[in-house]
Formats: C-alpha cells, sequence, structure tokens
C-alpha cells in the first residue's frame, strides 16, 4: 500500500478528498524537486523519486475506480476482463443500433440516445453502490465485499466502454 | 592591507528567468521586493555578419532588412523538429534548410550552418551577456520558458540551447503557468484562473488552481504553431497579391522587399489593436504600396485563426473537470491578446472579461523569475505543481499505442512496465516511445527508441525486464531498465528520433562556452581597466592640491604603494585582482578625498556673495 504510505493516509477504500488533497498538498511542499535544487545530485534524485511516488498516488486515490482498482490489485486480486453475462443481450440489441447508424440510417439515433441515458444511470448506481460497499468494507473487513467490488469495477468499465463507443458515434454521425 | 574578495561560487550565484519568445525574449530576476525585467526586450533574431560574427537581438532585426540571406527569426517554431515536420513552415517562412540536413535540421546563414538549438542559444547569449552587465556579475544558471505544450522533443532542444549558451537550465517552466506565478503573487491568491496565452508563435491554455501558496495546473492545451506569426503570414500574402495586380510584377521573390512588407504589415496590425483602421505602406525602390485595412476586414480575415484556439480551451476546460462558471478570472499573456477580436472571442467563451491589466510582453519573464527564487530558496511559500501536456506510450503490436503516463498527469510522473522476449535466445529488446493522444503510433509523435541490450539468451518469454519511464519536472523524459531476475541494471541506449544527441551538444556547448567564458572575463578586465584609469586620473590630480601635503608621511606612502601596485596589474587580465586594488587605492585616498572635499565646500561657501 504505497500509495496510501506515501500520502500519510491509512489504506481505506473511502477517503475524504479534502483531507486527501491538503496532504498531497503537504507532501509536496516537502519533498517537490523545486526545494532541492541546490542539494547534492542524490538528494535531488531522492526528491524526484518521492515526488513521482506522491503524484501517482495522488492521481490513483482521488479517483474511487483507480484507487479501488489499486486497493483489489494491492490485495493480490487480479481485475476480471469478461463481460458481464447480464449485460450481453443489451450489448447485441447496441451493436445492431450502432451498424445502423453507421451504416447512414438515422432512425438508430433515438435507440442510441435511450441506449446513452440508460448506460449513464447505470453507471451512476454503479457509482452509489461502490461507494457502499467501500465503507462497508472499511468497516467490516469482510473479504466478500472485495469480490462485490471486483465485479461492480467490471461492470463498470464495461458500461463506461459501451458509453463512450455509443457517444462516439452520435458524436461523428451528428444528425443532419 | 586588505583585499577584497568576491565569491563567485555557483551556489550563490543569481538565477536568472529567460522567456525564450518566438518573436521577442526578455530576462529578469527576482529581488527583495519582487521579480524585475533586467533589461529590454531583446527580439529572437540572429543574423551573421559578412566579418562572420553572429549577431542577436534588435541589431540583428535591422539586419533583417539589410540581408535577409543571412539572419532569421522565428527560429522556436522549428525547435526540437524535423526536416519532414517543417514543409508548412517553409512555405511560409524564409528559413534555409541546409542541403544534407536529413538526421539533423540545419539553417544556413552566410556560408555558415546552424542547428535551432544554436540559434536559439545566441539569443539566450546575449540574454545572459545583458544580464550580466545588468547585475555586475557573471551569471550561470536560468530557468527558461517553453510553451505548455511543448513535446519531450521541443524541450529537450530549449535545454540544449541554454547549454550551448553556457547556461545550466534548472528549470523549463511552461510559460503559462510563469505568468500565473507572476499574476498570483500579484493580484490572486485564492481560486481557479484559466491563462490564455496567445504569442507571436505559439498558443497554450492552462487552467489551474490557487490554493495556500499551491499553484496545481489542473490541465493544459495549445497548439505550437499558432500564433501572431500567422496573422503577419496572412496579411503579407494578401499584399502580395495586391502588389502583384497593381504593380504588374511578383516580389516574392525578392527577400529584402518580403521583409520591408512583412515590418509594415506588423506595424499595420499592431495599430488595428487601438484604431479602427490603419495602412499597409511600402516603400520599395521608387515605387509605393498604399492599402487601407479596416477593423472590420482584418478580423474578418483573423477569424479563422483566432478560432483555431477556442477548441483547446474546451478541451482544457474539459479535462481539468470545472464548469466555465467556476473559474474565476482569465488572464491574458503574450502579444497576440491585444487584438480586440481576441479578447472578445475569449470574453464569449469564459463568459467573463479576460484580465489585462498586466504587460502581456513581460509576465512570463518575471514568472520566470519567481521561479528562479524558489529554486534559490528566496522565495518559500509558493510552489508550482505542472502537469505534462501530452500522453506518453510505447508502441505495441500492429502499430497500436499503449498509453503509459497520461496527459494533464501532475509532473514528476512515472509509470513502470514489464518486457519480455518474442523469440528463444533473443538478445535484444527495442521499445519505441511515442508522443501523443492517437491510438496509432503513426499519428503520435516518435520521441525515442531504447534498446534494452545484452539480455542473457533464454527461452522466449523468460526474461523480465521492468523499465521506468519517468516524467521530471521540466517534462522531459528518462528512461531506467532493471533485471527483474537479478535486479541489475540494464544499460539502454537512447536514439532520439529527432534533435541532438548527447556528443553534438557537447561538441557545440565547448565550442561557446570557451567563448563566452573569454567574452564575460575580456569585458570585466576591460571595465576594471577602465575604473583604473578614473581613479588613477583623480590620483594624480589630487597630488597637486594642498591637502595632500597636509597628510601623514605614512599616508602619503600607502597611497604611493597602492598607486604602483595597481600599475603592476593593470596590464594582467586577473579582472578580480585589478578589482582589488582599485578597492585599496580607494581606502589610502579615503582621508586625502575627505579633507578636498571639505576644502572645496569652505571654499565655495567663501566665494559666495550674500545679497542684502
Amino acid at each position: 500500500m504505497q500509495f496510501y504510505q506515501s500520502l500519510g493516509v491509512e489504506p481505506k477504500l473511502s477517503l475524504d478528498p479534502d483531507d486527501l488533497k491538503k496532504r498531497f498538498y503537504d507532501q509536496s511542499r516537502l519533498w517537490h524537486p523545486d526545494r532541492f535544487s541546490r542539494s547534492s545530485a542524490a538528494q535531488q534524485q531522492q526528491a524526484l523519486d518521492m515526488t513521482a511516488l506522491i503524484n501517482d498516488a495522488f492521481r490513483t486515490l482521488r479517483d474511487p475506480v483507480a484507487r479501488a482498482e489499486y486497493f483489489l490489485k494491492q490485495n493480490g486480486m487480479e481485475l476480471s476482463k469478461e463481460a458481464p453475462p447480464e449485460l450481453l443481450e443489451e450489448v447485441f440489441d447496441l451493436n445492431m443500433a450502432l451498424e445502423e447508424l453507421r451504416g447512414g440510417d438515422d432512425s438508430a439515433r433515438p435507440q442510441l440516445i435511450d441506449a446513452q441515458s440508460r448506460f449513464e444511470s447505470m453507471r451512476s448506481q454503479i457509482d452509489a453502490a461502490l461507494a457502499e460497499s467501500f465503507a462497508n468494507y472499511d468497516a467490516s473487513q469482510d473479504p466478500k465485499i472485495l469480490d462485490d467490488i471486483r465485479a461492480a469495477l467490471n461492470r463498470r468499465r464495461y458500461v463506461s466502454n459501451l458509453l463512450r463507443e455509443v457517444e462516439k458515434e452520435l458524436n461523428v454521425h451528428v444528425s443532419n | 592591507m586588505s583585499t577584497f574578495q568576491i565569491d563567485f561560487g555557483e551556489s550563490t550565484s543569481r538565477i536568472v528567468g529567460i522567456d525564450l519568445g518566438t518573436t521577442n525574449s526578455l530576462v529578469a530576476v527576482m529581488d527583495l521586493t519582487g521579480p524585475r525585467i533586467l533589461s529590454g526586450i531583446v527580439p529572437s533574431v540572429v543574423s551573421v555578419a559578412e566579418s562572420g560574427d553572429v549577431i542577436a537581438g534588435a541589431e540583428a532585426r535591422e539586419m533583417l532588412l539589410t540581408d535577409p540571406e543571412r539572419t532569421v527569426y522565428s527560429v522556436k517554431r522549428l525547435m526540437g523538429r524535423g526536416v519532414a515536420d517543417i514543409q508548412e513552415e517553409l512555405k511560409l517562412f524564409p528559413f534555409r534548410v541546409a542541403t544534407g540536413s536529413d538526421a539533423v535540421l540545419q539553417l544556413q546563414l552566410g556560408d555558415r550552418l546552424f542547428t535551432p538549438p544554436e540559434i536559439s542559444g545566441h539569443i539566450l547569449r546575449k540574454l545572459k551577456l545583458d544580464a550580466e552587465a545588468a547585475l555586475g556579475e557573471p551569471v550561470t544558471q536560468a530557468v527558461i520558458t517553453v510553451p505548455a505544450y511543448f513535446n519531450d522533443t521541443q524541450r529537450q532542444a530549449t535545454k540544449d540551447a541554454g547549454r550551448i549558451a553556457g547556461l545550466e537550465v534548472l528549470r523549463l517552466v511552461n510559460e503559462p503557468t510563469a505568468a500565473a506565478l507572476a499574476y498570483g503573487l500579484d493580484k490572486r491568491k485564492q481560486g481557479i484562473i484559466a491563462v490564455y496565452d496567445f504569442g507571436g508563435g505559439t498558443f497554450d491554455i492552462s487552467i489551474l488552481r490557487l490554493q495556500d501558496g499551491i499553484f496545481e495546473v489542473l490541465a493544459t492545451n495549445g497548439d505550437t504553431h499558432l500564433g501572431g506569426d500567422d496573422i503577419d503570414n496572412l496579411l503579407l500574402k494578401i499584399a502580395l497579391e495586391d502588389i502583384a495586380f497593381e504593380w504588374g510584377e511578383d516580389i516574392s521573390g525578392k527577400n529584402d522587399a518580403v521583409q520591408l512588407l512583412r515590418r509594415g504589415v506588423i506595424d499595420a496590425k499592431e495599430q488595428l489593436s487601438f484604431v479602427p483602421a490603419s495602412t499597409i505602406d511600402l516603400h520599395y525602390g521608387p515605387r509605393r504600396y498604399r492599402r487601407e485595412i479596416t477593423r472590420e476586414l482584418f478580423d474578418k480575415l483573423i477569424t479563422p485563426i483566432v478560432d483555431r484556439t477556442l477548441a483547446p480551451c474546451r478541451a482544457c476546460i474539459h479535462d481539468a473537470g470545472v464548469t466555465v462558471e467556476q473559474i474565476d478570472e482569465v488572464v491574458m499573456v503574450g502579444g497576440s491578446t491585444r487584438i480586440p477580436l481576441v479578447r472578445s472571442a475569449v470574453e464569449n467563451l469564459f463568459r467573463s472579461r479576460p484580465h489585462t491589466e498586466l504587460n502581456p510582453d513581460e509576465v512570463v519573464a518575471l514568472g520566470a523569475a519567481v521561479q528562479a527564487g524558489i529554486l534559490a530558496g528566496s522565495v518559500q511559500d509558493q510552489l508550482l505543481l505542472d502537469v505534462t501536456p501530452l500522453s506518453l506510450g510505447i508502441e505495441t503490436m500492429g502499430g497500436l499505442v499503449s498509453k503509459l503516463i497520461h496527459r494533464n498527469s501532475t509532473i514528476p510522473a512515472s509509470a513502470t512496465e514489464q518486457f519480455t522476449t518474442g523469440v528463444d535466445g533473443q538478445r535484444n529488446v527495442l521499445i519505441h516511445v511515442v508522443q501523443g493522444e492517437r491510438e496509432l503510433v503513426k499519428d503520435c509523435r516518435s520521441l525515442a527508441r531504447f534498446d534494452l541490450k545484452d539480455i542473457a539468451p533464454m527461452p522466449a518469454g523468460m526474461a523480465r525486464i521492468e523499465v521506468r519511464f519517468l516524467i521530471d519536472a521540466n517534462g522531459i523524459l528518462s528512461v531506467t531498465a532493471r533485471d527483474v531476475r537479478t535486479g541489475k541494471e540494464h544499460s539502454v541506449e537512447v536514439k532520439p528520433s529527432y534533435g541532438l544527441t548527447d556528443d553534438q551538444v557537447e561538441a557545440m556547448i565547448l565550442e561557446s562556452f570557451e567563448k563566452a567564458e573569454a567574452d564575460f572575463k575580456e569585458r570585466q578586465v576591460r571595465e576594471a581597466r577602465v575604473e583604473s584609469d578614473t581613479i588613477l586620473a583623480a590620483t594624480e590630480k589630487a597630488r597637486r592640491n594642498p591637502a595632500y601635503d597636509a597628510l601623514t608621511a605614512d599616508e602619503r606612502a600607502a597611497i604611493e604603494r597602492s598607486v604602483n601596485e595597481l600599475l603592476v596589474v593593470y596590464h594582467g587580465d586577473d579582472y578580480l585582482l585589478i578589482r582589488s586594488k582599485i578597492d585599496q587605492l580607494n581606502d589610502a585616498t579615503q582621508s586625502l578625498a575627505e579633507t578636498m572635499m571639505n576644502t572645496a565646500v569652505s571654499g565655495a561657501l567663501k566665494g559666495t556673495k550674500i545679497d542684502a
């Protein structure tokens, strides 16, 4: 849990963003290479390495999804890359609509706009569930919750990819 | 005998801040009261005189009119680029690329060849000399600003230019960020600000959060080939066509005429920021061309150029994760922000009136001086957290890019990746590093190829080499590799895709550095001799004054000795020694000077008539 250590925070899934930012600023003040421009080469290298670590840590921990992925990996859990089975039918319909739009058939547009808003709400539901799981895990340390989080992260990534695909096509084929 | 010791050790000399601009450059320094500009604006123009001397600055800009073949401007556009990338530039700028410039781009000025970093090096050297003259001490360390959107190669080229000029470049700082430092120090301490920096050749937009002395860049975007230059070229093209029609002669092949016209176009453009109409005026030989241009027409012509700045602004706002309403202020930097159309476009986009009270030409150099103060430790409560403008990736199967460090990551930033072999007994692994946002390698900027060598022969896929990519606080990449099995550091051989190798830079430094050192010493010696002449003449004169006879024998002997010692060192080339003898003579003549002064004052009073 090097990222947590470098910013001096407890290794928890739920973090207070303001507190995290404050610690990031404090550590930056301490270690930034600007503070060591007239120090020895060894000290400069240490400052550079420490600051890179602090920056990498803050970038990862401030984002709940990146933070959870890091947390799972540190707990020896690989992230799943399989398509969530409950989404398969949805994906099938979506791909049809995307094909139609790519082929110039604008009648698929309403269906895609509909899909876009459905995926967006799906993603916010996942985010809300994740926040709840984070708090539950922090309180109980129950490893089963980490499995739930892993599944939720996988679902989220999948939904995000679909959403990106839909948005890309909607933007490329702007209706006349 | 008292001797005067000056500590010229590097650790105590001052760090200057330099704005190395496309059109103009400036040097500034941090004082107790704040940053200040050290000398006038230095036009970023370099010329080679008939004698072979290289001239930089205002004098070189004049030679652009008389000797266009031997003079170059806007060289910043070529920094860190290869011949293939500058074909568009070559259509618009009179760069004379030397033949055989395939590996390293070289320009021909007269009969000499220069790389872009060498030309920039001459501009930096001029700034260094100006700073030394203003400060009266050698300048060896600098902070140099670069466009925020400069890639790794362009940054490296700028650092090379500094080294060639005999400057240790302690930090490259992004221009809009430097402006924010100067602005934040002066005006605003907290909040979210956007810096819109539209200069001579580059455009940057940066959004920062200012909080408790921390200047955190949230996102940056831009275009390193978009600036006032493009407006000049557009007007120039129109005027050339106009002249061809009016005179029945195409003068676009006549370099001196084109440069004269370009000057006229720039004058007309600058006036249009203040008056509703101006005139492009050209006297060439016996002929004269005059064309009135209204602001309305001007606005219409430059709208496409100004519009090109808006997409990067929108992308930057998005990447910063803020809304337009959350941005407290927009700060305008760069000469092109004087154009009313630019101001109104920014006002429309950000829905607030931009700040224009800072001098847009000076604010970047002032900010560079603040950053120099931070590095020197004289500014303790401010800290800059900047980002990398472009994503860093490596080439994977099928010419795809795998991103390792995303754009807008706070720097220093690092990423580690494991590599292995694909064939039994393979000894080398080639890694291709690129920078850019696109998914295909061919659409990104190739930075370098790294060869991991001397891998112990073993079956395919067994080797484990961990490669660490580190972007430092200057935005420059370094790569280290480690064999995971043995823990041994692995050798990494870097082949930069563009730009100079270390050996090439070393050779250029050697040439110019020796020259620069010699120049500085020579000037110091000359100045010390001039000072000696003054004090020796004054002493000689004082000896004839009655006050001299009133001195004690010891005092007279001390003066004699000091004069002789100064004469002994006078023709040597140790300026520190000359100065110490000047000081010694100054001390020895102090009581004489005081007596003479008193006598003079009482003599003057005696001669005064008081009218009743």
